[in-house]
C-alpha cells in the first residue's frame, strides 16, 4: 500500500516537473523558433512552429550586422540606442536604489528608531501604488523640470518604484546576519574598519547583490513610464522600443524581427538567471514583493 | 560606517517603549532616521508630489492642447468619469482580468508550489526555468502569446483545432472575450511563476510533523492539505494574493502590445494612459488617476480584511 503509494507520488513529481518545464519554455523556444523564420515566412502565414528554412537575417536587421534588408536599414540604430539606454538607465537606477536601500535596511534591522513602522509601511504603499496614476503628474513635472525624455527622468522614477523591493528584501537577509561576529573579530585585534570589510561585507554582499539583481530586473521590464516620459531614443529604453516596432500594419507587424528583438533582450536575463537562480528565489521570497 | 556599526551593535530589542532615553538610545534614534532619510526622500519625490498634484489638477479642466484655457470646474471631471459607461466597462474588465488571473494563478501556483517542494531531483534546472518568465519583459511575453494566437503565423489555432470552437479561422483579436481570453493568457504565464514561489515558501514553513501526525491519525491526502496544508499557510497565501491581485489590477503591458484597447479589452490603467498621455487630458486623467488610486487602496484593505491577517507582521516573519 505504501509503495503503490510512494510510485503514484514518483509519477505525479514526474508528470508535474515536465508540465513546469513546458509551462515556463515553451513560448520562450516558441519566439527563439518565430526569430529564426525569414520575412518571407511570416509574410505568407505559416501555422508550423519551427521555420521551414532557418535563417539568420532577422538577427542582421536588428543588429546591424552583414547585409540588411532593404527597408530596415534605420531599425538596427534604433534597436541599438534602445539597448543602450536600457543598459544604462537600469544600471544606473540599480545602482543608487541599492546604495540608498542598503542604508535604509541597515538602520530597520539594527537601529532602534522613530518611524521605523512607518518608514516600512510606506514602502509597502509605494510597491502597491498603480504607476499610471502619477503619469500625468509625472510627465507635467517632467516637462517643467527639463526631465522629459532624459536618463535621470527614467531613473528617479524607476529609484522610487525599487526602493520598497530592495528595502524589504534587503532588511529581512540583514535581519538574519550574525553581526555579533564583528565584535568578536574585533576582540580578536582586528580594527573596526578591518572587521567590517573582512567580515560583515562577505556576509552582507549576497542580499545586497540579490536587491540589486531584482532591482534590474525591475528596471529592465518597466514599460509604462518608459513609454510616457520619453519620446525619441534619446531615452527610449528597449521594451517602449519594441512596441513602436509594429510598423505601418497593425494586422501584419514584423513577426520576425520583433522575435529576434525579444530574443536578444531575453538573453541578459537568462544569463543572469542561470547563475544566480538560487540567490534571485531566496531574495523574492524572503521580500515577498514584486516591483 | 564601520563605526557606527560597533557601537550600535547591543540593538535593544524593537517596538518596546521606552521612557528615558539615553544619550546612546537618543544617538541611535538620530542615526536610524538619518539612515532612512534619502530613500524615503526619493520615494516621496515621484509619488507623494504627483499625488497632491493630481488631486489638485483633477479638479480643473485641463488640457495640455490648450493651457490658457484652465478652468476650477469643483467636482465636475469626476462626474463625468463616473457617469461614463466607458469608465464602468474598463473598470469591469479589470476586475474580470484580476479575479480570473489571480485565481488560476493560485491553483497552478499551488500545484507548481507542491512540485517543487517534494522533488527532490533538478532543484536547480526547475528554479532556472521557473524564474525565466518572471524574469521576462512583460512586453515580450505579450508579444510571444500574441504570435501564438495569430490567425497566420500562430500554433494555437492549429494545436487546439480538436476543440469544437477553435478552427484555423479563429480570429483570438477579432472581438471581446477571445482577447481577453489571450491578454488573461499572457498575464498568467508571466506571473504564475512568482505567485508559486511564493507558496513554496509558505509551503516550506508548515510542519512536517504536524502533516505526518495528521497522517498516522488516518486523514487522506485530501484532508491534509484542507485542513492542515492551507490553513498553516495562510498568511503565504495572502501576501501572495495580495501583491499579485494589485499588480493585476494595473494590467497595462499586455494590453498596450496586444490589442491597444481594440475589441473593448481596455482596463483602468490603459484608459489612464490613454486620456493622458495620448489626448493632454490632464484635467480628467487626473481625476481617474486618483479613482485608480482609491480603488487599489479599497482592493488592498478588502485583502486584508478577508484573510484577517497583520500584514506587517506577516511579512515580518516571512
Amino acid at each position: 500500500m505504501a509503495a503503490k503509494n510512494q510510485t503514484r507520488n514518483k509519477i505525479g513529481t514526474w508528470v508535474g516537473f515536465i508540465f513546469i518545464l513546458v509551462w515556463c519554455l515553451l513560448p520562450v523556444v516558441w519566439i527563439m523558433s518565430l526569430s529564426l523564420k525569414g520575412p518571407g515566412e511570416t509574410a505568407a502565414g505559416s501555422a508550423q512552429f519551427l521555420p521551414k528554412s532557418p535563417t539568420l537575417q532577422n538577427y542582421r536587421d536588428i543588429l546591424g550586422i552583414g547585409t540588411v534588408t532593404p527597408g530596415q536599414e534605420n531599425t538596427h540604430a534604433d534597436f541599438l540606442d534602445a539597448l543602450r539606454n536600457s543598459f544604462g538607465i537600469a544600471a544606473i537606477a540599480t545602482f543608487l536604489a541599492v546604495i540608498f536601500a542598503t542604508l535604509a535596511a541597515y538602520a530597520i534591522a539594527r537601529l532602534d528608531f522613530k518611524g521605523k513602522r512607518l518608514v516600512l509601511s510606506l514602502a509597502l504603499a509605494i510597491a502597491m501604488f498603480p504607476v499610471v496614476a502619477l503619469v500625468g503628474p509625472l510627465f507635467d513635472l517632467w516637462r517643467t523640470l527639463g526631465l522629459f525624455n532624459t536618463w535621470p527622468g527614467l531613473i528617479i522614477p524607476y529609484m522610487s518604484f525599487t526602493l520598497p523591493l530592495a528595502i524589504w528584501t534587503l532588511s529581512a537577509f540583514f535581519r538574519e546576519i550574525p553581526w555579533e561576529m564583528e565584535q568578536a573579530a574585533q576582540v580578536d585585534g582586528a580594527t573596526s574598519w578591518q572587521a567590517f570589510r573582512k567580515v560583515i561585507v562577505p556576509l552582507a554582499a549576497p542580499g545586497v547583490f540579490t536587491a540589486a539583481i531584482l532591482t534590474f530586473f525591475f528596471a529592465w521590464n518597466e514599460f509604462v513610464l518608459a513609454i510616457s516620459l520619453t519620446s525619441t531614443t534619446a531615452s527610449r529604453t528597449v521594451p517602449a522600443q519594441l512596441s513602436f516596432f509594429v510598423g505601418p500594419d497593425p494586422f501584419n507587424p514584423p513577426y520576425g524581427l520583433l522575435a529576434a528583438a525579444s530574443v536578444v533582450v531575453t538573453v541578459p536575463i537568462i544569463i543572469i538567471v542561470l547563475l544566480f537562480q538560487r540567490k534571485i528565489v531566496a531574495g523574492l521570497t524572503s521580500g515577498a514583493v514584486k516591483g | 560606517m564601520s563605526t557606527t556599526t560597533a557601537t550600535a551593535a547591543a540593538t535593544p530589542p524593537a517596538g518596546k517603549k521606552r521612557i528615558v532615553m539615553t544619550d546612546r538610545s537618543r544617538a541611535e534614534n538620530r542615526l536610524g532616521q538619518r539612515l532612512v532619510l534619502p530613500a524615503v526622500i526619493v520615494m516621496l519625490v515621484v509619488t507623494a508630489w504627483p499625488m497632491f498634484q493630481a488631486l489638485y489638477l483633477s479638479l480643473f479642466r485641463y488640457r495640455l492642447t490648450s493651457p490658457d484655457d484652465k478652468e476650477f470646474v469643483g467636482l465636475s471631471n469626476y462626474g463625468t468619469v463616473l457617469t461614463d459607461p466607458l469608465f464602468w466597462q474598463d473598470t469591469v474588465n479589470t476586475v474580470i482580468i484580476m479575479v480570473v488571473t489571480v485565481g488560476v494563478e493560485l491553483v497552478i501556483g499551488f500545484v507548481f508550489a507542491l512540485v517543487m517542494h517534494r522533488i527532490v531531483f533538478a532543484r536547480g534546472a526547475i528554479r532556472t526555468s521557473i524564474l525565466i518568465p518572471y524574469g521576462i519583459i512583460t512586453v515580450v511575453s505579450a508579444y510571444a502569446w500574441q504570435f501564438a494566437f495569430s490567425i497566420n503565423n500562430g500554433w494555437v489555432n492549429s494545436w487546439f483545432d480538436f476543440l469544437p470552437w477553435i478552427s484555423s479561422e479563429t480570429n483570438w483579436f477579432g472581438s471581446h472575450w477571445p482577447a481577453m481570453f489571450a491578454i488573461m493568457v499572457s498575464e498568467i504565464w508571466k506571473t504564475t511563476p512568482f505567485m508559486s514561489l511564493l507558496l513554496l515558501a509558505g509551503l516550506s514553513q508548515v510542519s512536517e510533523d504536524m502533516i505526518e501526525a495528521a497522517e498516522v491519525d488516518g486523514a487522506t491526502w485530501w484532508q491534509r492539505l484542507w485542513k492542515v496544508i492551507i490553513p498553516n499557510m495562510r498568511a503565504a497565501i495572502m501576501v501572495a494574493v495580495l501583491f499579485r491581485a494589485l499588480d493585476a489590477f494595473r494590467i497595462f503591458d499586455n494590453i498596450y502590445v496586444m490589442t491597444r484597447g481594440a475589441a473593448d479589452t481596455e482596463s483602468s490603467s490603459f484608459l489612464t494612459y490613454r486620456q493622458v498621455i495620448q489626448q493632454f487630458q490632464l484635467g480628467l486623467g487626473s481625476a481617474l488617476s486618483v479613482l485608480l488610486f482609491i480603488s487599489v487602496l479599497l482592493l488592498a484593505a478588502l485583502i486584508v480584511k478577508l484573510f484577517k491577517v497583520d500584514l506587517a507582521q506577516a511579512r515580518g516573519e516571512a
